[in-house]
């Protein structure tokens, strides 16, 4: 069990609230850190709820997926951040580190139930982008994908295309909740109408929707929201969190398990809040800088012909029990 | 971006030490001050013209100073996209790709904020004078 999540339930879990228990970046921008990022791209968060608790495992630590560990009641994947379209030096072939993703998928031990996509399917709002996810999409084994839309899907149109694609049966600017095995799900969205000087925005509409939405499940339904800017704290300077989260959060309190699941930041993040574990997932595309490492959050940059090499490696300072969501040992060439 | 620091600095150096010590933002004040010197690198119109920058998620120079009926152009350097949009939303652009800009003239004397809708932290002024 070197590669699970220390969950609320875990043993040696005795955490302290505000605590980023899993930072990759720990070390900083030098090279070990840095190779260790790449080393994320095209990976996704493989996820299993037992005991009505998540556990989360980095698909770039397959191999050490078993049967066992992936059985459970529900088991889902959470990919992030495709940025279909982006074609800068910190990835050039954003398809093929997608493609990578969907192989990983198809490979698990136990086909998961479904996909959730946490948003910037694509990277400017272009319906050949929209395509293309869609296209690559289709040779996961999972046939049921749940999106949530990130700011670079909606641009240009208030998320009228993304709703249109992926929004059916959705409220307001796209949020939902469905059921499955027991697990209630709401997937929100925050990226729209946002603020001069703000952060992620839920909105009145949004919060009253799921005040409602989750008041007659009982407390021991487990939880998992899903959203694509962090509903936590993460590094407001760089607008990594989101204004009015905190009060759908507290529409949660009475819950005894919630998992959130972000996307945005481009690399992994976990903190456990009382009843509350949030998640933040690496981004299929390009990784981004640890907060305040570098002066602004853009894309980290690699020689392009480095990048598949540099994905591959497997020279990672990984500590068993330590680090939760795991690291790195799978080459995407 | 190199000729705008050392342009940035000269004026720096102008205004003496004291300006210097206030760091980046009086820096960039007293370089929007002599918006002439960016004209030059704009595209000539009928039109004043003045440039900002859009480098590292920030809008460069901030707040910048123009006479009325300035076109001011925006430009991205970043490798994600941007966008320009009034507070107000009286001016907006499309998402901004790399290298792409946005032109707007302003015609009446006041003071502009604007953000980027996609990343709102970055926020940044226009005094029209």
């Amino acid at each position: 069990m070197s590669n699970r999540t220390k969950g609320p339930q875990e043993p040696n879990g005795v955490q302290k609230s505000d605590e980023i228990v899993h930072d990759h970046n720990h070390d900083g921008v030098d090279r070990r850190g840095f190779l260790k990022c790449m080393a994320w791209a095209g990976t996704g968060a493989f996820c299993v709820i037992k005991g009505g608790v998540l556990q989360s495992y980095s698909l770039s630590r397959l191999s050490e997926i078993g049967a066992e560990a992936a059985a459970g009641e529900l088991s889902f994947v959470q990919i992030s951040d495709s940025h279909m379209g982006f074609d800068k030096a910190a990835n050039p072939d954003v398809v093929g580190t997608l493609k990578a993703a969907v192989g990983k998928i198809n490979a698990l031990p136990v086909a998961p139930s479904f996909i959730l996509h946490t948003g910037d399917i694509s990277h400017l709002s272009k319906p050949a982008e929209f395509d293309t996810v869609d296209q690559v999409l289709k040779d996961a084994k999972p046939k049921d994908i749940f999106y949530v839309p990130g700011e670079h899907d909606v641009l240009g149109d208030n998320g009228q295309q993304y709703r249109e694609r992926y929004g059916k049966g959705s409220h307001g600017a796209g949020w939902y909740s469905f059921d499955k095995n027991g697990v209630h799900f709401i997937g929100l969205v925050n990226v729209q109408d946002l603020k001069a000087g703000g952060l992620g925005s839920l909105g009145h509409e949004q919060l009253e929707w799921m005040e409602k939405d989750v008041k007659h499940f009982s407390k021991s339904t487990p939880i998992v929201v899903f959203a694509h800017i962090p509903l936590w704290s993460v590094y407001p300077e760089w607008g990594w969190g989101t204004d009015d989260s905190a009060q759908a959060l507290a529409y949660l309190k009475k819950f005894g398990s919630v998992t959130v699941l972000n996307g945005h930041i481009h690399q992994t993040m976990q903190k456990v809040e009382g009843n509350i574990t949030f998640h933040t997932a690496c981004s299929t595309a390009f990784p981004q800088p640890k907060p305040g490492a570098a002066p602004s959050p853009g894309p980290m940059k690699v020689p392009a012909e480095q990048l598949r090499a540099l994905l591959g490696v497997t020279d990672v300072n990984y500590k068993q029990g330590q680090h939760a969501l795991a690291v790195v040992d799978a080459s995407l060439e | 971006m190199k000729k705008t620091f050392w342009m940035t600095c000269l004026a720096g150096l102008m205004a003496g030490a004291a300006v210097i010590a206030m760091g980046a933002s009086a820096r960039m004040q007293v370089f929007a001050a002599a918006p002439a010197a960016v004209a030059a690198a704009a595209p000539a119109e009928d039109n004043p013209a003045a440039a900002v920058k859009i480098d590292n998620f920030t809008f460069s120079p901030n707040p910048l100073t123009v006479a009325a009926g300035t076109t001011v152009r925006w430009t991205n350097h970043d490798d994600v996209p941007h966008t320009v949009v009034a507070d107000d939303k009286s001016f907006k652009s499309k998402a901004m790709d790399t290298d792409e800009g946005f032109s707007y003239t302003f015609t009446k004397p006041g003071t502009y904020s604007y953000f980027c809708s996609l990343h709102p932290k970055m926020v940044a002024k226009i005094v029209v004078k």
